[in-house]
């Protein structure tokens, strides 16, 4: 394996150009929220005060952003070295997707000049589920840019401030793998909080636990994807002997989670709704035969080798896990008396923009810092 | 007891004095173990006039009316025929058989001539000079019409009396008729259902008994108060018609949400009956056949019943579903915008090309070395 090195090709290609265009659209959208309010733009209402801008920028958004944690535990927790290579990439993802999350948060906050409210300690509620996510997602989002400093540092060599971070970077370390084991979880919980608004198929006192697992999860199989992807796109070296051994212990993870999702729904009698035909059912049976289909592949050791089906495996885990999470959020959720949600187009743009948005800083990172490893023959 | 009560009766009872009488059903009371107070109802039971007889013939019938007669509990059948009325003749019933029941019976029209009340259960066979049912060797046509001169009330009980039921269904091979054609110029009191409603006889013989007369009876010489609403009126789905909710199919969701079953063929909304409003068997709500889950066929209905198939749609009479239904709660927010479908079907399909994109690279990367990968 080559050591990281920006990889220094034309930034403004098609595709960059494509990514601008629709977060400029999102901007124009974003003025008009700003101006005219959240309900000028979004379908959300008081049946749903959550629409995608929190189930998806947030919520899936921020397991997304979870390869940075899940590579952390990996490398720090259990001492496993030899995945060095893949922090820096994961941790350049988490750190978009968790700032670009709190930044959706601020966007879908009626009020957001309030916010920093939170961060003052004579005002916090320290029995609210939302206080313990919003105050740990805010601190992490800060963590993330110190971890991350090391690599900007090297770019604009100020080796003396390197050093000195060096010595404490430790401490933001564990920081980052204490904080979204709490937000993570937490994330599960604020739907705990919904009762018995949430469908069946997903009330479970098992929520923190299994949002926990799927973090993990996500983190594990987006940095395999990122990987494929930038193998394709940017023609860096493969990774497959580590991703390998990535997928090695996924089957695991995957199958305690599955048996504790499944059996939850299952003991408390409520399995036979998911066969009833309704949105919910097909979703609950849509997400799971994601998620199997991933464990039939991964539980294969012959397929671990293969990249296109360890490909297909982590591209089945990232999306029956973040449409676990939507439907948790949204799909699931009933708040009763004829109400009803389903994005308008401004909201969906908003939502595009800051994943177009995080295409673009990725694109632009890459080309001049130190995270993917240098392509062989380049 | 009063005076002049017992002053009717002294004579029967061999003109023993008024206090004799008293002190006898006292001294009977006592030995029976009832009550002291239950002489004088002894003494009423004794000196009233006759219970009214009641003589029971069946033609073409399955029986299914005398066997609906047994299953009221108020009054209960004991109660009924030993009490209320004299049940002289039922063949069904009779403890007798052959020529001592056939006996029984002419004595009995005899001493009640003009006094007792004909039931007629089943059709009555005219073709050929009625000799598709024949009792005690006489065609049962001739029974009914030497009975029915002689009797103070006619009752036709069920479909088949009323106007020939599942006998006179074509090609109707015996000439199969109702009573109340076959005795034209007599009124004849119709309880038509198959089988009908027990309350609806017991209750009809016993307005009789009670005022003398025959209740309130409609075109069809059917009692209003039992035959006056159409079964739709109260049927306990109802509601579900009103909101456009149909069972479609045997076994269908709505059918097993119970469902209007009126697209399943029920002749509710033609036939007048009072099976919604006062059930069958005495065995609490549900029990008759639209509340168990099958369409009404129309069983009291000349025209209706064992006339139009069972799946027909009937024809509403002068109820329609409505076309269009208010909401039980208003829709708040908005639902999905075709754009909006739009953008999240393109986004959906970029991911999966992109996919499709990467997938491919992968595979030319597993074709290139397909050694290294299975060391």
């Amino acid at each position: 394996m080559t050591a990281p090195a920006p990889l220094n090709k034309t930034i403004y290609t098609w595709n960059f150009k494509a990514c601008a265009v629709i977060a400029g659209l999102a901007g124009l959208f974003l003025l008009w929220r700003f101006f005219f309010g959240i309900g000028s733009v979004s379908n959300m209402n008081d049946g749903y005060p959550w629409g995608i801008w929190i189930a998806y920028d947030v919520v899936v958004g921020t397991a997304l952003a979870c390869g940075g944690y899940a590579m952390a535990l990996l490398v720090y927790v259990f001492n496993k070295g030899e995945y060095h290579p893949l922090v820096r990439p994961a941790l350049m993802t988490s750190l978009f997707g968790y700032t670009l999350a709190g930044i959706s948060v601020m966007i879908d906050l009626g009020r957001y000049w309030q916010a920093y409210n939170i961060f003052l300690p004579w005002h916090s509620n320290l029995h609210s589920v939302m206080f313990e996510v919003a105050v740990c997602i805010g601190t992490y989002v800060m963590v993330l840019w110190v971890e991350f400093a090391p690599t900007i540092l090297e770019k604009y060599k100020a080796e003396q401030l390197r050093v000195r971070l060096n010595r404490v970077i430790f401490v933001f370390i564990a920081l980052g793998i204490l904080l979204p084991t709490m937000h993570q979880s937490s994330l599960g919980t604020m739907m705990l909080m919904a009762g018995y608004k949430l469908s069946p198929l997903w009330r479970t006192g098992f929520l923190p636990l299994l949002f926990l697992l799927t973090a993990l999860l996500m983190g594990y199989a987006i940095v395999m994807v990122e990987s494929f992807i930038c193998q394709a796109w940017f023609k860096t070296p493969s990774e497959m002997p580590l991703l390998s051994k990535i997928a090695e212990f996924i089957p695991w993870l995957l199958g305690v989670y599955l048996l504790i999702r499944l059996e939850s729904v299952n003991l408390a009698g409520n399995l036979a709704l998911a066969f009833n035909g309704s949105l919910q059912g097909n979703m609950f049976l849509l997400e799971n035969a994601l998620l199997i289909a991933a464990f039939v592949i991964l539980v294969q050791p012959k397929n671990r080798v293969r990249s296109k089906m360890l490909f297909l495996a982590s591209s089945a885990i990232v999306l029956g896990a973040a449409l676990y999470r939507i439907d948790t959020y949204i799909i699931g959720f009933d708040p009763g008396t004829g109400w009803r949600y389903f994005p308008s187009v401004p909201e969906l743009v908003i939502t595009l923009g800051v994943v177009a948005t995080e295409g673009m800083a990725y694109m632009w990172v890459v080309n001049k810092l130190a995270v993917l490893p240098k392509a062989e023959h380049a | 007891m009063k005076e002049r009560d017992f002053a009717r009766v002294q004579e029967k009872l061999n003109g023993i004095s008024r206090r004799d009488f008293m002190k006898f059903c006292t001294v009977m009371a006592a030995s029976l173990g009832l009550p002291l107070a239950d002489a004088s109802r002894l003494a009423a039971a004794v000196t009233a006039p006759r219970r009214p007889p009641v003589i029971w013939i069946a033609g073409q019938a399955c029986t299914g009316c005398t066997e609906s007669l047994l299953r009221p509990s108020h009054p209960t059948l004991e109660h009924l025929i030993l009490d209320l009325i004299s049940l002289d003749y039922n063949e069904t019933l009779n403890a007798g058989a052959g020529y001592q029941a056939e006996a029984a019976m002419q004595a009995s029209i005899k001493e009640n001539y003009g006094k007792f009340i004909l039931v007629i259960e089943g059709a009555i066979p005219v073709k050929d000079g009625g000799v598709y049912c024949m009792i005690g060797g006489r065609p049962f046509a001739d029974i009914v019409k030497e009975t029915a001169d002689k009797a103070a009330a006619v009752i036709a009980i069920g479909s088949c009396a009323s106007w020939g039921g599942i006998p006179a269904a074509a090609p109707n091979p015996t000439g199969a008729m109702g009573a109340p054609e076959f005795l034209k110029g007599k009124t004849v009191v119709t309880i038509p259902g198959c089988p009908p409603n027990a309350y609806n006889f017991l209750s009809t013989v016993i307005h009789f008994l009670t005022f003398g007369k025959l209740p309130a009876l409609d075109d069809k010489a059917r009692p209003r108060f039992a035959y006056g609403r159409l079964i739709h009126e109260n049927c306990e789905r109802r509601p579900h018609f009103d909101a456009g909710r149909f069972a479609v199919k045997f076994g269908d969701e709505g059918h097993r949400k119970g469902y209007c079953l009126y697209k399943l063929g029920c002749k509710g909304p033609m036939t007048y009956a009072n099976c919604p409003a006062i059930l069958f068997n005495d065995v609490g709500s549900g029990a008759w056949p639209v509340g168990t889950g099958h369409p009404c066929f129309g069983c009291t209905e000349s025209g209706v019943g064992f006339t139009i198939p069972l799946h027909t749609q009937a024809s509403l009479k002068y109820i329609t579903p409505a076309a269009g239904h208010p909401p039980i709660t208003e829709q708040r927010g908005s639902g999905v915008s075709v754009g909006a479908a739009a953008l999240v079907g393109a986004v959906a399909g970029a991911v999966v090309g992109g996919g499709a994109m990467v997938l491919k690279n992968l595979e030319k990367e597993d074709a290139a070395a397909p050694k290294k990968d299975e060391e």
